[in-house]
């Protein structure tokens, strides 16, 4: 006999992301879900933005990786809240782990939450954390054909960010290329090209990151 | 890439939809799956058969449809099966964008007894 289902196979995962999402939202929390190659500079964006924020917002991090706690250590030197997720080879983090992690951080009404996915560019796509924030970091030296062969995280991104810029003399990469990549599959994404080097550009990105309207709509 | 987490989930939801229907036996599972999932079959079908293991499940065939990603001319609205290389249309040249085909990611049905 055939029974027909018609349900989503990530069924479990989005309806914790909906917890999550509701509960960010009645805290007007901003979580801002950072997917980007190792590498790419997801933990240096991080802290510059926090550096750049100075006291116009409080910031907390969850911090993903397969393992180790590098990046959370950096973090907690800079005094913000912040909770290591060690997914134990696990390609991505998902909702469930975001849920546990955001109780434990006991976060404030109106915090930036940043939230640093494993470093990959084609599983976090899949896992819809709850997040209001999708961004997307690609860097300069990982070549301009990024979104050409990880549609899906570029569809996705409300914002793309293009680090590492003080490298472009060095380096073929073609920005027309990658902005039209870009713009073929998400025509609303915003594109900011930063240095957390020099510097360059992050008084911008900052700037967006504290005016953004939050949807609060899932968007996997 | 992350067909073991998908597979859990899979098999969760294939044993919460047999319950409620009093299934004794799951014989197949049909799937649709977009070009643009990453997700690999052969691995899935692996996972499937250790995971459900023990469960009414076990056995059960995978059956993937796939769907082509279609993308839609931004220029001349033609919708093309997106080319290996771009987002350009075949036609005029124009730029493409998704149609949202190609993100399918669900089960369609169950062959119970």
């Amino acid at each position: 006999m055939e029974i027909k289902v018609m349900k989503n196979i990530m069924h479990a995962n989005d309806r914790l992301a909906e917890e999550n999402r509701n509960y960010f939202k009645g805290k007007g929390i901003k979580a801002v879900n950072i997917m980007a190659s190792p590498g790419s500079g997801k933990t240096s964006t991080i802290m510059k933005l926090i550096e750049a924020f100075g006291d116009r917002a409080s910031v907390a991090v969850v911090e993903g990786d397969i393992a180790s706690s590098i990046d959370a250590e950096k973090i907690d030197k800079l005094g913000n809240p912040v909770i290591q997720i060690n997914t134990g080879g696990g390609c991505h983090l998902d909702a469930n782990m975001i849920k546990t992690a955001a109780e434990s951080l006991q976060l404030k009404d109106g915090t930036i939450l940043f939230i640093e996915n494993v470093g990959n560019l084609v599983c976090p796509s899949s896992f819809d954390l709850g997040e209001g924030i999708k961004m997307v970091i690609a860097s300069v030296p990982e070549g301009h054909d990024k979104p050409y062969k990880y549609t899906s995280m570029f569809e996705l991104a409300d914002i793309v960010v293009l680090n590492k810029t003080d490298l472009m003399p060095y380096i073929d990469f073609d920005k027309d290329s990658f902005y039209k990549g870009v713009k073929a599959l998400n025509e609303n994404a915003k594109i900011i090209e930063v240095s957390c080097k020099t510097g360059e550009g992050i008084s911008e990105l900052a700037d967006w990151m504290l005016n953004v309207q939050v949807s609060h709509n899932p968007s996997v | 890439m992350h067909e073991y987490a998908v597979t859990q989930s899979l098999l969760k939801l294939v044993l919460d939809e047999a319950k409620r229907v009093e299934a004794s036996k799951v014989l197949e599972i049909r799937l649709v799956i977009g070009d643009l999932s990453t997700i690999v079959d052969d691995s899935v079908q692996m996972y499937f058969d250790i995971m459900s293991e023990g469960t009414i499940a076990h056995g059960a065939k995978l059956v993937f449809r796939r769907v082509k990603a279609e993308f839609k001319c931004r220029e001349c609205g033609e919708v093309f099966i997106k080319p290996t290389t771009g987002f350009d249309c075949p036609k005029c040249g124009g730029l493409g964008m998704p149609t949202g085909v190609g993100r399918e990611f669900y089960i369609e049905s169950l062959e119970i007894e």
